[in-house]
């Protein structure tokens, strides 16, 4: 066996780049695991995850958020995501229980609409007063699983009727000329059982987050009359339990310019970027005595990366004869930037750190079951 | 005459017969359950018997609906 040699610094960067051509992307799959690079001892450590591991926000908004993960690999960042659109609970509306619908919408298409409206309520009461709900067995009574701390009541009761102060051969404005002509998710009553009084009062309800969601229209005489229980459910069961609208990361873009581009060519080659990737400054006495390349240029214009992150990677720049050789673009392979919107039930940066800590729990348990597996 | 030609429904066929058979039509009048329709024109509710025209008594429509059931309905919301 070769003695383990440490490679330079700038090899070990230009192995973490994703290689962005006219027509081909290359080195997409990441090559740091033992065995791949003879004399080299690649294998996963956690001092050298941790030293190299950092995390940057970017935005941090109730519902949106969005940081960069550096110096991790895919599967986890993947995971992060799978966790996060498929893993978290939530509650949502599960089932309705229809009196009375005149309105033109079907019955199924309302109770479809119902369960994807987010709701919100008190933190504590969500994460740890309610518990799963489990269907009955079979036989057994439909509701000897329902509890206070495992289903929550909605009610929804709106009867559309003839506005009289409203005069018909002026307004035309079915919201004026009658009420209730639009069902909004406000509309919908929460009505709390046993305890839940006690952890969802005041601005702590379960109440929909956005509360002028259209649900169904109605004119006079048509009315809906109904009540809902929501339960706690993931996103793998169905796409109202999850806790995110998007989830998504992208790699970190790099924009290398090789060989200087300058004067008129470096306005064009700002205008190939989305605005603020690129900026056009003059080459100073500085910037010539440093390159070789700008000698002979100073005070002409050049083109210089600002903001690689802006970049959308539209690989324009590619496409134009005066750039060939000139630039190349890439991403970093361990660079992801994350973009989480959170539906309202959680916060977004809570979201998160709620998909770390149930990675951790599937790791613990898989822990045990291979220490039971070698026993 | 073709042999498709239009044959009138015996009484005991339970069609509506029109002004075909009068006396029939007076013993129907007091058979079978009253039902309830809502007219899709007028929404009037009216109540028919099983040989009555089908037709609103305010404003002569022809198409009338059933009432829906009273009893509650459950679905899941997915």
């Amino acid at each position: 066996m070769r003695p383990t040699t440490a490679p330079s610094e700038a090899e070990l960067d230009s192995r973490k780049i994703v290689g962005i051509n006219k027509e081909t992307v290359t080195d997409v799959t990441s090559t740091d695991f033992p065995g791949h690079y003879p004399g080299e001892d690649n294998s996963w450590d956690i001092n050298t995850f941790s030293s190299g591991f950092n995390v940057q926000f970017h935005q941090n908004e109730q519902f949106e958020a969005s940081f960069s993960l550096i110096g991790i690999d895919a599967s986890l960042a993947n995971a992060f995501r799978r966790i996060l659109i498929s893993e978290i609970p939530t509650l949502a509306i599960e089932t309705v229980f229809i009196e009375n619908n005149t309105s033109v919408i079907q019955d199924e298409v309302l109770a479809h609409r119902l369960g994807l409206i987010p709701f919100k309520g008190g933190k504590e009461g969500l994460l740890d007063f309610l518990k799963w709900w489990r269907k009955p067995e079979p036989g057994a009574d439909q509701y000897s699983t329902t509890f206070d701390f495992n289903t929550v009541s909605l009610e929804l009761n709106v009867e559309c009727t003839k506005n009289p102060a409203a005069d018909p051969d002026v307004e035309s404005d079915p919201a004026k000329l009658y009420h209730h002509a639009n069902v909004y998710a406000k509309d919908i009553v929460f009505t709390p059982e046993g305890r839940q009084s006690q952890y969802f009062d005041g601005d702590k309800a379960i109440a929909p987050v956005n509360p002028d969601i259209l649900i169904a229209k109605l004119r006079p005489g048509q009315e809906i009359r109904l009540s809902m229980h929501m339960h706690k459910g993931v996103g793998s069961d169905h796409a109202k339990f999850s806790p995110v609208a998007t989830a998504s990361y992208r790699l970190m873009p790099t924009i290398d310019i090789v060989k200087p581009i300058l004067g008129a060519d470096a306005d064009k080659f700002a205008r190939c970027f989305a605005p603020g990737v690129v900026a056009v400054e003059t080459v100073t006495r500085e910037d010539a005595a440093r390159d070789d390349a700008y000698e002979g240029h100073v005070g002409e214009r050049k083109a210089v990366v600002k903001d690689p992150m802006r970049d959308t990677v539209s690989r324009e720049c590619l496409r134009h004869k005066e750039f060939d050789g000139k630039v190349k673009l890439g991403r970093r392979r361990d660079h992801f930037i994350f973009a989480i919107e959170s539906t309202g039930q959680w916060d977004s940066d809570e979201l998160f750190l709620e998909s770390v800590k149930t990675l951790k729990l599937k790791c613990k348990r898989l822990e045990k079951q291979v220490v039971n597996m070698v026993r | 005459m073709s042999r498709e030609a239009y044959q009138v429904p015996s009484t005991s066929g339970g069609a509506y017969t029109g002004s075909g058979a009068p006396g029939a039509r007076d013993l129907s009048l007091s058979e079978g359950p009253l039902m309830q329709y809502i007219c899709s024109d007028c929404a009037v509710k009216m109540s028919l018997r099983k040989n009555d025209p089908i037709r609103c008594k305010e404003c002569g429509g022809r198409v009338l609906y059933k009432e829906r059931t009273k009893r509650m309905v459950q679905f899941e919301a997915r």
